[in-house]
């Protein structure tokens, strides 16, 4: 117990990293190298499995176990490599294209089976990769090359989508807040399930400013609500603000807590088991309501490849010439 | 051809496949040869009567090896009008017919399009005919079994089954066994007993000859000694995975997503009792071949398996293994296509989808049982090809393979652990795309292994290193490399061998499922005088390595597949050699007589 505890720069893989400068994934990156140095993981025990997209690079500079796979299907891939060695711990990364469009379809099924990994879906709202086309998650109007006269169609919410999909673990982080993102990265590892993590990343080529609503630092507090477990719905710049319950519109509503608004007691308090809570908070996009950040939801279950594999220890084990044997046979004698 | 063939058609609930298996069992234990061949209406439940729901089951009962189910039956076992109409045209001059008079009423007539009663009319004019009222017969028999008049019903297939083993000339000890098994001592399962035995006892009373057929087409192969069964292809693949996996010490996780008729062999490998093999039905077909490369990536073996269109969407997966060069096996039942095509029945034109069906250059390895029970060991074959060269190697089964059944002497496999995989461990001058000198396949690393961490993954890697790189001679040197890998394969396989007299002058190229219906012919056509040699090729990349050099003895080639005409496209582009195609795409497989018609008419153009 006496070895040095990890450092971020143990999980460096020394490969010249080639995002844009000023991307937000170096700071994810660097809350992910901060979150297993924390952990102390064990690099010989951690997989990296990506698609394909900027998002998608981010095993290359890591000095885990990483592959890089095809456009939206690492969550198949993370599902079979599971199957085949339980006690791997793995780390799906994914962006909004990648995991929200291609590949949804395969995300939605690792979510509902519970495999016990976690899933960082950067989502930044556009095409990083392929010059910044509009993506499933781009609010309508968007312009892009793909757009000239703005995007049409709702976007996908992305914790909406995993709530929906049955996901048991959600949460919700912010590129360049490291230290919350750590705090997040480290529950969804202590989850025994599909930990599903909605990272907000800014395209600095492509999208820049897409998030900053929420994000400038002059509107954060305003704009931000950092969940905590059994803690009251509060936020604002001195905790002025909560969350209640209206009940006529089944939604939620931000109101000033205090003398001049609604006493204390009545606001909400979180409660990660609480999946319709959670939904509502998903939903919560402004401009009247803040952004839920943290850990939207947690209820443990039953694991996919725990059940896969209890049920093939129950089947049992039959020599392969007795198989061979379960059925009528006849001997021809020399 | 020796032999009989039966064939047993009715409507999808009449226990058709059942009884055919019955039959099938009674003669294999009896040491006859058997090949089988069921014929699945493609609706689960189409409305009864009615002559596209029809099911059929062929088998052909000889005294030696039997390659084929057969052309044409001689005994045709009608269940209903429909049955009747659907399959009466197939029924040869001599042949002897079967129909449950009892079933032709006016209702049943008018579904199967009848206008009048074709056993009234004489159209059936010149075939024998049997008419017993077997739905009569068979409600006398089981009646104190008071399984009303529907339950009683669905124990015509039994009476039916009896009265044929009786012109066989079969006894019906194995019939019962498997009532028993099946049923227990249950009313229903006493009442199929009767059945059974009434049918057979009808054959005796009325005195119908056994069919001399048996007797008098006499065949002289021996079986070598030991014990067997009855084999389908879809389980002889999973007995063969069973075996890699014990051999090698592996797990298998096999991922499928259901299709016609690719499901069988999914059903056969989640209901198997063994701890290494593990079964995932997937979400669709590129997440069950992308979970079989991540299973492979984790250091299992990962098998996907799949038909038709279920294929076409792995094609992208299949790449991916290519270019991270980790072992995977694919098996492909192939179906009729393009797109839906005609699910339940074969063909073989998935050929130069397997060899080329990739975007950039996707060199695997591409192998093909010719028969159920070379399932097997074809299973194996892949299993270790794939291991040991660290590729993807496709199997190219179909619906025909998959489904038809014939004796098969049990292997005896080798022991657990008898040729484990050996993962890289050693993280001294670790180099994810070091190559074996000899094979040039890289190392297999297992994730979790200490010291090796690295990174893989679908862009192009430096060589050695594995790093991603753009680099154009390494671009071209990795793509030679992988090419050359695969080639390297050819130097483990067997040579092809000509099969056949050394001076014949037209040689028939095979591959697959063609191999019986050739095998046959070939006799058929020696046995009047003409000569013709016979390569059947169960490697199709590499080819074997002395291929070119043994065509070149022929001044006629002929290849006959069920496609519009691949392998001989292959053959033509590798060795320039003037192949001549014999193309077939009707979705059943070659009968022999088409056969012998197609090899005496090439030979008589090159006399
Ligand atoms: C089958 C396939 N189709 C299309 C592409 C091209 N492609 C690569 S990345 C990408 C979108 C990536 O978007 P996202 O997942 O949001 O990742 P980002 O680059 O924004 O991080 C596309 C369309 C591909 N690689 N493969
Ligand atoms: S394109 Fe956007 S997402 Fe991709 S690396 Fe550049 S800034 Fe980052
Ligand atoms: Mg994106």
């Amino acid at each position: 117990m006496n070895a040095p505890l990890r450092v971020p720069r143990d999980f460096d893989s020394g490969q010249e990293v080639r995002w844009c400068p000023g991307c937000g994934d170096y700071a994810i990156l660097r809350a992910v190298q901060k979150t297993l140095a924390g952990l102390d993981a064990d690099p010989s025990n951690t997989v990296f499995v990506s698609g394909i997209g900027c998002a998608a690079r981010l095993p290359y500079y890591l000095a885990t176990y990483g592959f890089h796979t095809i456009h939206g299907r690492a969550p198949a891939i993370a599902t079979g490599l599971k199957l085949a060695n339980p006690d791997l711990d793995v780390w799906l990364v994914t962006g909004d294209g990648d995991g929200l469009s291609i590949g949804a379809g395969h995300l939605l099924h690792l979510l509902r089976r519970n495999v016990n990994c976690q899933v960082l879906l950067f989502n930044n709202e556009a095409y990083g990769l392929t010059k910044g086309q509009y993506s499933p998650t781009s609010r309508i109007g968007t312009v892009t090359p793909s757009s000239p006269a703005g995007s049409v169609g709702d976007p996908v919410s992305a914790c909406r989508f995993a709530l929906g999909s049955g996901a048991k673990f959600v949460a919700r982080g912010i590129d360049t807040r490291i230290a919350e993102l750590q705090t997040t990265l480290s529950a969804a590892h202590a989850f025994a399930g599909t930990a599903f993590v909605e990272i907000l990343q800014n395209c600095i080529v492509y999208n820049d400013g897409v998030f900053s609503d929420f994000t400038e630092r002059s509107v954060a507090a305003e704009r931000q609500i950092h969940l905590t477990h059994g803690e009251p719905l509060r936020f604002g710049p001195d905790l002025n603000r909560g969350l209640i319950l209206d009940r006529n519109a089944f939604a939620l509503r931000a109101v000033p807590v205090g003398p001049d608004g609604v006493p204390e007691e009545d606001v909400l308090v979180h409660d990660q088991s609480n999946r319709g809570l959670a939904t509502l908070l998903a939903t919560m996009e402004g401009p009247d309501l803040p952004l839920a950040l943290g850990v939207l939801f947690a209820e443990t279950g039953s694991i996919f490849e725990a059940e896969v594999r209890g049920q093939v220890e129950a089947r049992g084990d039959l020599p392969l010439p007795d198989l061979l044997r379960r059925t009528s046979t006849w001997k021809v004698s020399p | 051809m020796g032999g009989v063939v039966v064939r047993f058609a009715g409507d999808s609930g009449d226990g058709i496949q059942l009884s055919g298996m019955r039959l099938t069992m009674a003669a294999a234990l009896g040491g006859k040869g058997v090949s089988t061949l069921p014929d699945f209406p493609a609706e689960i439940r189409a409305p009864a009567g009615t002559t596209y729901g029809v099911s059929a089951f062929q088998l052909r009962v000889g005294e030696g090896e039997v390659l084929t189910p057969g052309d044409t039956p001689d005994v045709l076992v009608a269940f209903n009008p429909a049955s009747l109409k659907t399959n009466i045209g197939d029924l040869g001059r001599d042949g002897l017919l079967v129909v449950d008079s009892g079933t032709f009423t006016a209702r049943s007539l008018k579904k199967a399009g009848y206008n009048e009663n074709p056993l009234e009319t004489g159209t059936l004019n010149g075939v024998r005919t049997l008419t017993p009222d077997i739905s009569r017969h068979t409600l006398d028999a089981v009646k104190e079994f008071d399984l009303g008049q529907k339950g009683s019903l669905r124990c015509r297939n039994m009476w039916a089954v009896g009265l044929t083993l009786w012109l066989l000339d079969r006894d019906t000890i194995e019939a019962e066994g498997w009532i028993r098994n099946r049923f227990g001592d249950s009313p229903v399962g006493n009442a199929n007993l009767a059945a059974l035995k009434a049918g057979h006892a009808y054959g005796e009373t009325t005195e119908l000859p056994s069919l001399d057929l048996l007797q008098t087409r006499e065949g002289t192969h021996v079986w070598p000694p030991g014990d067997y069964r009855t084999v389908t292809g879809a389980e002889a693949l999973a007995f063969g995975f069973a075996a890699a996996a014990d051999r090698t010490a592996l797990d298998v996780v096999f991922c499928a997503y259901p299709i016609t008729p690719a499901s069988t062999l999914l059903h056969y490998l989640s209901a198997m009792r063994r701890r290494n093999i593990v079964t995932f039905q997937a979400e669709d077909e590129i997440g069950a071949a992308c979970a079989a490369i991540g299973a492979s990536y984790g250091g299992a073996l990962g098998v996907t398996s799949s038909s038709g269109p279920g294929i076409s969407l792995k094609a992208e997966a299949l790449g991916l293994a290519v270019a991270v060069e980790l072992p995977l096996v694919v098996v492909n039942s192939q179906r009729a296509g393009p797109s839906t095509g005609m699910p339940t029945k074969t063909e073989q034109a998935d050929l130069l989808q397997a060899l080329y069906g990739r975007h950039g250059e996707a060199p695997l390895v591409v192998l093909a049982p010719n028969s159920p029970s070379d399932c097997y060991a074809t299973a194996i074959e892949a299993a270790n090809i794939a291991i040991r060269h660290m590729t993807p190697v496709i199997i190219l089964s179909d619906a025909f393979i998959a489904s038809t059944s014939e004796p098969w002497r049990l292997p005896e496999p080798d022991a657990p652990g008898t040729n484990p995989v050996q993962f890289l461990t050693d993280p001294e001058n670790f180099e994810p795309f070091a190559r074996d000198p000899d094979t040039l396949a890289r190392a297999w690393v297992k994730p979790g292994t200490p010291g090796l961490a690295h990174r893989i993954g679908g862009l192009e890697k430096s060589a050695g290193s594995g790093g991603i790189s753009y680099d154009p001679d390494n671009h071209q040197f990795m793509n030679d490399t992988r090419i050359a890998k695969v080639t390297r394969v050819a130097r483990t396989l067997p040579l092809a061998a000509a099969e056949g007299p050394d001076d014949a002058s037209l040689c028939v190229v095979t591959w697959g499922s063609t191999f019986g219906a050739a095998r046959e012919a070939l006799a058929r056509c020696r046995a009047a005088g003409t000569d013709a040699a016979h390569i059947h090729l169960r490697h199709l990349h590499p080819l074997p390595a002395n291929l070119g050099e043994l065509l070149t003895a022929y001044r006629g080639i002929l290849v006959p597949e069920v496609n519009s005409g691949q392998l001989v496209r292959v053959l033509r582009d590798r060795f320039v050699v003037d192949a001549e195609s014999l193309p077939k795409v009707t979705g059943k497989p070659f009968r022999v007589d088409e056969l012998v018609g197609a090899i005496n008419a090439k030979a008589e153009a090159l006399a």
